[in-house]
């Protein structure tokens, strides 16, 4: 794996590196280098399946994490590629040409967070939600309890019962 | 607005061209009625009894509740000894059990199939998510309460209720409908627009009639 690492760190702008474990790896590279090195990866290094791509969002940053981690079937290794892409203006290359099944995650990612992918098919299709209006409920700045409490009619007579606050009300009742 | 559901043009397999609009041509424009008892009290009683001995389930699992559903039909539990079977069809069934929590796309089809439901009908919610949102309280995608939407005849509480919970369930709904409590279909048709109303609320892309007929 650390050779792979060193390999890679000759051939392409690598920013940061972690061997997680023996058998697993984070790359982060800028957004402009992920297709060039999946495509090493995927011809030279025999990493030819994509598990998954996700995204996570670093609202703080204004930015989105892309992961995508490929796993080398022979050697049963894992690698994860990590870029991070602007929140203002989420866009990424696709992958679909390389991965078909990538054109599903691809539509996830727009649906849940809003990350446009041009060229990839069926992006704008509603893929688990229907009928949407909000932003997209992925994004950390979605309120989704306060969306419920506006769409759903809420039924009175729920209390919460907090075993830790019960038990310090209980056993410490001058503390609570 | 689906590309399926638009009016188009077909030609039928004798070669002549004719015009179709699915909303219009598929589904009945009626809206539902009120259906009073129509005979004395006595005769009423032995329709209410005869269909408490009737219960067709609609196999329709719209949450995990839908597991608990599964041990009924096997010899374990056997709910087909009280008379209570699964049907595959809303055509068949006349119990529909929302089985767990609803999020508002599967509510869309649940509302299809329970007008497609003949009368006289029966709600059941399973769980705590169809009464007050259960642990999808703050979700942005699962209705809380079911009694907005759809005329409950009865909840059983429970994050999942056992199967023994649901054959309690079936034996309380058979005393409401022999009561001649089970009146649901009804009270939907009376309260129509209303329901309609709050379910248009959440269902933003409304692409179907308003009467699925």
């Amino acid at each position: 794996m650390r050779q792979l690492l060193d390999r890679l760190s000759h051939l392409f702008p690598i920013l940061d590196a972690h061997e997680q474990r023996d058998d697993l790896s984070f790359i982060t590279v800028s957004p402009g280098h992920v297709r060039a090195l999946l495509h090493h990866l995927r011809e030279h290094e025999g990493c030819n399946h994509l598990v998954l791509l996700t995204a996570v969002d670093w609202l703080e940053d204004g930015q989105f994490q892309l992961t995508y981690l490929l796993h080398d079937r022979p050697r049963a290794r894992d690698i994860g590629l990590r870029c991070f892409i602007d929140r203002g203006h989420a866009t990424m290359e696709s992958i679909h040409d390389m991965w078909p099944a990538a054109a599903t995650y691809q539509r996830e990612l727009k649906e849940m967070f809003g990350i446009d992918f041009p060229g990839s098919p069926r992006l704008n299709e509603p893929f688990i939600l229907e009928g949407w209006v909000e932003i997209p409920p992925y994004r950390r700045d979605f309120d989704t309890k306060a969306f419920s409490e506006r769409t759903f009619n809420h039924r009175p007579g729920r209390i919460t019962h907090d075993p830790a606050l019960h038990m310090k009300q209980k056993l410490y009742p001058d503390e609570a | 607005m689906k590309q399926e559901l638009e009016k188009r043009l077909v030609k039928g397999p004798d070669g002549v061209e004719f015009e179709v609009e699915p909303l219009r041509d598929y589904y009945c424009e009626a809206r539902p009625s009120v259906h009073a008892p129509a005979y004395g009290k006595i005769i009423e009683d032995l329709f209410n009894w005869a269909r408490a001995e009737s219960l067709w389930i609609l196999g329709f699992g719209t949450g995990c509740g839908a597991i608990e559903m599964r041990p009924l039909m096997t010899p374990r539990f056997d709910a087909y000894r009280y008379g209570v079977q699964w049907r595959p069809t809303p055509r068949q069934s006349n119990l529909f059990i929302i089985s767990g929590y609803l999020s508002v796309k599967t509510l869309k089809r649940v509302i299809r199939s329970y007008e497609q439901m003949q009368n006289p009908k029966y709600v059941v919610g399973l769980g705590s998510c169809t009464i007050n949102g259960g642990m999808y309280w703050d979700s942005y995608n699962t209705i809380k309460r079911l009694d907005d939407y759809l005329p409950v005849d009865l909840y059983i509480a429970g994050c999942m209720p056992r199967p023994e919970a649901l054959l309690a369930g079936f034996l309380e709904l058979k005393k409401l409908i022999r009561a001649g409590k089970g009146e649901g279909a009804n009270k939907y048709a009376q309260n129509f627009d209303w329901y309609k109303a709050n379910q248009k609320k959440v269902i933003h892309d409304w692409d179907m009639p308003d009467y699925n007929w």
